[in-house]
Order: C-alpha cells, then structure tokens, then sequence
C-alpha cells in the first residue's frame, strides 16, 4: 500500500500491520528517513516536501511492481510525507516483508533507491539564509544504477 | 489542447504552475519545450536545462516523445525526495 500524507506515522503500527496473521514472513525489513539537521554543510530548520498529485502515486506503484518481478515480497508498504516537516521528524517509511531476510533486505533498498531517483518529490530546505531547493545528488543516481 | 504542468524550483523561476496550449499535430517535448520559449522568452535560461525531466500522462518520457491531444505533460528538475 501507498500512503502520501501530511501526518506522522508509527512505525510500530507499522510493522504489526505487516507480519499481522502471517507466519510465512520470517523476515520483516523496515527503513526510516527523517529530517537531519545538518545538509551538505548547512544548518536545517526544516524541509518542505512539495510532490506531484497522481504521478507520485503511480511512479511508486511503477517501483513496487517492478521490486515484486524480482524478489519473493509478501507483504510492503510505503509511505512519504508531504508538507511542513521540522528537523527529526520522519520523512519517508519503506516496510517489506518476506520468508528469508536476503528479499526483504534487497527489496527495501530497491524501493528507496529508486523512490530517490524517480518519484516526483522535491525538498525545499529552510534554513537561517533562506530556503534553498535541494539539488539532486550523484550518489543516488549511481545507487539506483546498481540495480539495472 | 494540451495541459502543462510544472513543479517545485521550475514552477517558482518561471512563476507558472499550469497552462494550456493547442500543439500541432505529432509535436514531441522538444518541440514543446521550444514553443514554450518562443511564447515566453525569459523561460529560456531556466527550460534549456538538460537536467529537466519532463513526463506525459504521469510516466517519465524522453525529449523525443510525442505528445497527443488531451495529455498532460509535466517539467520538472530532478528528484529529491525520501
């Protein structure tokens, strides 16, 4: 399932949700991003997360089918904040489950690397000169390449 | 007639969220792109980017598709979320 929202999530509910009556999962893998104080040398604030209504939702099902063609995933979920975040607060959640670890493990870092790469969200820093657009960095289109 | 869309520091430099447009027949992106700045001038510094990505109906596309009647086509700079 994806979820795009303004609000937090729990990532205990989460994972409940995700092994909820399964016992054929013997492995849950589950990833966090959140606000960090400190970017490429400057001091955060905070970020605002600005997205496109529709092809975000459509691009991360793109990614999840693609992660499935792959790997033997039981269950996922994903969801991305939009909006006003502050430092510390959660950003994004990528939650796979499946019988051995390796799928799982894969899998999640499959979907967040291409979440990086092709989902149309953008962050806007806030910091104490301004708010300045973050640029894409290199680093994570070389970490989407891996998988082609 | 075509929807445009554009989105985060693309939308503020060229103060423009959307417009509509009427493209002749089997017009690609590109030629999209080039018509945009015939109509607006001071777009070209900021659409000339080759960093831009654009999509149409909400899939990623090169500069060499074609765009159909009634799309919705979108620029936009490159990703930064998660």
């Amino acid at each position: 399932m994806i979820s795009i929202q303004q609000h937090d999530f729990d990532v205990g509910e989460e994972y409940t949700a995700l092994i909820a009556n399964d016992t054929a999962a013997g492995a849950v893998v589950t990833f966090v991003g959140r606000v960090r104080d400190l970017n490429l040398g400057r001091d955060v604030l905070g970020l605002h997360l600005e997205h496109y209504p529709g092809m975000t939702e459509k691009s991360l099902q793109a990614i999840v089918d693609e992660a499935q063609s792959r790997w033997k995933i039981l269950r996922w979920k994903i969801i991305h904040r939009i909006g006003n975040l502050h430092l510390g607060d959660n950003i994004v959640f990528v939650g796979v489950s499946s019988a051995h670890r390796e799928d799982a493990f894969h899998a999640a870092e499959f979907l967040m690397d291409y979440l990086k790469t092709r989902a149309p969200f953008w962050k806007k820093e806030l910091t104490e000169a301004g708010s300045v657009w973050v640029k894409s960095q290199e680093k994570d289109v070389s970490a989407a390449q891996r998988w082609e | 007639m075509i929807t445009i869309l554009f989105f985060a520091q693309l939308r503020e430099q060229l103060q423009c969220e959307k417009l509509n447009l009427e493209l002749p027949a089997d017009s690609s992106v590109a030629l999209l792109r080039e018509k945009l700045i015939e109509l607006h001038p001071a777009w070209l510094k900021f659409l000339a980017s080759d960093k831009l990505l654009f999509s149409v109906n909400q899939t990623l596309v090169k500069a060499s598709h074609v765009i159909q009647d009634g799309d919705e086509v979108a620029f936009f700079p490159p990703v930064t979320g998660g």
